[in-house]
């Protein structure tokens, strides 16, 4: 045994020293290329519309005493900008269309995995197989059902298209956790005289977080960064447009608002950055499970 | 279960369906006065600009998180008054059919009915098959097909390659967390976003004038070199996002800076699984490293491979936001979702326009049967 691991340690340690200067710079330009572009953009997001438009961000970069820096833009994007509703918006738009879809898939899972009914099979099968189809396939009957009902440039309206979209790969995610969960605790639970209802409360979401949270960072980032959904059912006025929708309109004004951008883009990279780096161990674990989605 | 074996006196379940009642009254009346509330954009205008918008995101966030648990509480509320027998019969379906009605009005009739109405939303007296007719003879939507398959051919190829090099190489040096972060990073990022951080990179001035975007600076920069060698005369620099049908390539990049971190992930975490044995055999027995990666690694990990080849193939048959928001489909550049959306929207078109889904979902489905089969293999999704 001690043998064994000696000889792994040795090993693994031989590979970690073979790192020639041709590997050392493959990586780094890998690194430089996925890591350049944001850099550049952030760089350009503090310095005067005049500068960024007329020399490159690395100038200001290699000299940076003598270059004028500024908040100007995001005080600008954020004051009349109007890019703190549309970041409110987002708020509105993505904490319940994370937290719904959580909550029927949870409750879902448990069901299809713990209590026996007609069906079960079935309606199962038929739920997780729509993982398949792209939500393309949804958009020109539901518009008219929600023309119809009223519910384009509702939020109850994108949460629930959100919902929707979301619920395969959820029930699919947490189904097979929630069914790996030993069984003796739910006995022990119903012999203690809990309601399934209860069991699922007390019990099942608790010991669930791990799996509820890589779905939950997965569907947060997803809707925060969504396009076409709000652009086809939420839409692009400003009492409801999401931040997606404002950087994209002011990427098309071209003229007056062009030299916001850099900020703009800026404040909608914020918040999933923030949640991805601090929660980034639970996203990979998402992203190793879920990459089946259609 | 073990509560029905109690039996309740006859006041006893009064008060108990009575509180049922009050339950589902008060959420019922409770969500329909939120949802009053927030669908009146006039409702918080007292409290000034912003605080109107912050007032309003509260009751959003209160109503429609706590809405769905109300639902459920009111749900779970009713059956438990009913007869032991009916409430264990009904039980199981509080708690699935929320979920399957939902998909089922969000995807399976949608479904249903785009796939219905591309062969019955067409001009009066033409026959089923004259979206599909028109689709197939119109030069836009020929383009468009057309570029969606440069883009399957060229995108998941690119970002599996580089994301299985980065993935074996990256294993080799130090600093290994930090630089997977930085390529990881990327796929916080909307597509917008993403699209906007390349326009920069792509920004072009005309010839003479400081280039502001780094690709064109450094075309122009080595370019420099060749024209002192004298084996060019002159290095232009080049509007990467306007030059009709090359500007496909431009937007495949973004894609692949995208989906890279995704391939990179998955992929150096089936590389870490494959026993350090194998490979410092194969070595032991003379192989070089490129051997040993070729001929040990890279067949250990083939399914893995097709789960990461496959999972971004379909995403970039889907995509849409970075040709919308770059060139809004001109140029030569258009792919099959941007033309659905352009049917809905600019034509008006639905017809037409499910008829682009359906050849979205035909072109999907394969790719999800391989991938299906795949996971199948490995033991996983079953």
């Amino acid at each position: 045994m001690t043998a064994a691991t000696s000889r792994m340690g040795r090993l693994s340690r031989r590979t970690n020293d073979g790192a020639g200067w041709l590997v050392k710079i493959v990586v780094f330009l890998i690194v430089a290329v996925w890591t350049i572009p944001s850099l550049g953009l952030l760089v350009n997001s503090f310095r005067t519309s005049v500068d960024s438009s007329s020399t490159g961000w690395w100038t200001a970069l290699f000299n940076p005493l003598a270059s004028d820096w500024t908040f100007d833009n995001y005080v600008r994007v954020l004051g009349s900008g109007g890019l703190f509703d549309a970041l409110v918006n987002s708020l509105i738009v993505a904490i319940p269309a994370t937290i719904i879809p959580i909550t029927l898939a949870a409750f879902a899972a448990y069901g299809f995995a713990w209590l026996k009914f007609k069906g079960r099979s079935l309606l199962f099968g038929v739920l997780v197989g729509m993982l398949v189809v792209p939500l393309q396939l949804s958009l020109v009957p539901l518009l008219q059902v929600y023309q119809g009902a009223g519910l384009t440039g509702s939020f109850l309206g994108i949460w629930l298209a959100h919902t929707g979209f979301g619920l395969p790969l959820a029930v699919f995610l947490l189904y097979n956790y929630i069914s790996q969960l030993p069984k003796d605790i739910f006995e022990s639970a119903y012999i203690d005289g809990a309601s399934p209802f209860t069991a699922f409360i007390r019990l099942v979401l608790p010991l669930s977080v791990p799996a509820l949270a890589a779905f939950a960072i997965l569907q947060f980032l997803w809707v925060w960064n969504d396009f076409l959904v709000a652009l086809v059912f939420l839409g692009t006025s400003s009492n409801v447009a999401v931040l997606t929708i404002e950087l994209a309109s002011i990427v098309g004004s071209r003229g007056e608002a062009f030299h916001l951008l850099t900020a703009a883009a800026f404040v909608s990279m914020v918040i999933p950055l923030i949640v991805f780096l601090a929660l980034q161990r639970y996203f990979v674990r998402g992203l190793l499970a879920g990459s089946v989605k259609g | 279960m073990a509560q029905a074996v109690e039996t309740l006196t006859p006041s006893q379940s009064g008060l108990k369906i009575l509180r049922a009642l009050l339950v589902v009254v008060g959420v019922g009346i409770a969500l329909w006065l939120g949802l009053r509330l927030l669908t009146d954009p006039d409702v918080f205008s007292g409290l000034g600009p912003n605080w109107s918008k912050v007032s309003q995101a509260l009751v959003a966030l209160v109503l429609g998180v706590g809405g769905i648990w109300a639902l459920f509480y009111a749900a779970n509320t009713i059956v438990e008054v009913l007869p032991a027998r009916a409430s264990d019969l009904l039980r199981p379906y509080v708690f699935v059919l929320p979920a399957v009605a939902v998909v089922g009005l969000y995807l399976i009739y949608p479904t249903v009915g785009t796939v219905a109405q591309s062969f019955t939303e067409v001009p009066e007296g033409a026959g089923p098959l004259t979206n599909y007719t028109n689709a197939f003879t119109n030069a836009d939507v020929l383009i468009a097909l057309r570029n969606n398959l440069i883009w399957l051919l060229v995108a998941p190829a690119a970002a599996v390659v580089i994301g299985l090099a980065f993935a074996a190489l990256v294993d080799r040096v130090k600093w290994e967390s930090t630089a997977k972060s930085f390529v990881f990073m990327p796929l916080a990022i909307s597509f917008v976003g993403a699209s906007v951080i390349w326009q920069f990179v792509y920004a072009w001035k005309p010839a003479g004038q400081p280039q502001i975007g780094i690709l064109n600076a450094l075309w122009v920069w080595a370019g420099g070199f060749l024209v002192d060698w004298g084996i060019v005369a002159q290095v232009e620099p080049v509007p990467w996002l306007q030059i009709p049908f090359w500007t496909t390539f431009p937007l495949i990049a973004i894609m692949v800076w995208l989906q890279v971190g995704l391939a990179m992930v998955i992929l150096s975490a089936a590389i870490k699984g494959v026993p350090v044995e194998l490979t410092e055999a194969a070595r032991i027995d003379g192989a070089t490293e490129l051997q040993a990666f070729f001929r040990i690694t890279m067949p250990s990990i083939r399914g893995t491979i097709l789960t990461v080849y496959t999972t971004i193939a379909i995403a970039v048959l889907k995509v849409f936001d970075i040709i919308f928001v770059t060139t809004g489909g001109n140029l030569d550049t258009s792919v099959v979702a941007v033309r659905m959306y352009q049917e809905m929207f600019r034509f008006r078109n639905f017809g037409q326009a499910t008829t682009m889904a359906v050849i979205l979902l035909v072109a999907v489905i394969p790719i999800m049967v391989v991938n299906i089969r795949n996971l199948r293999r490995q033991g996983i999704g079953s």
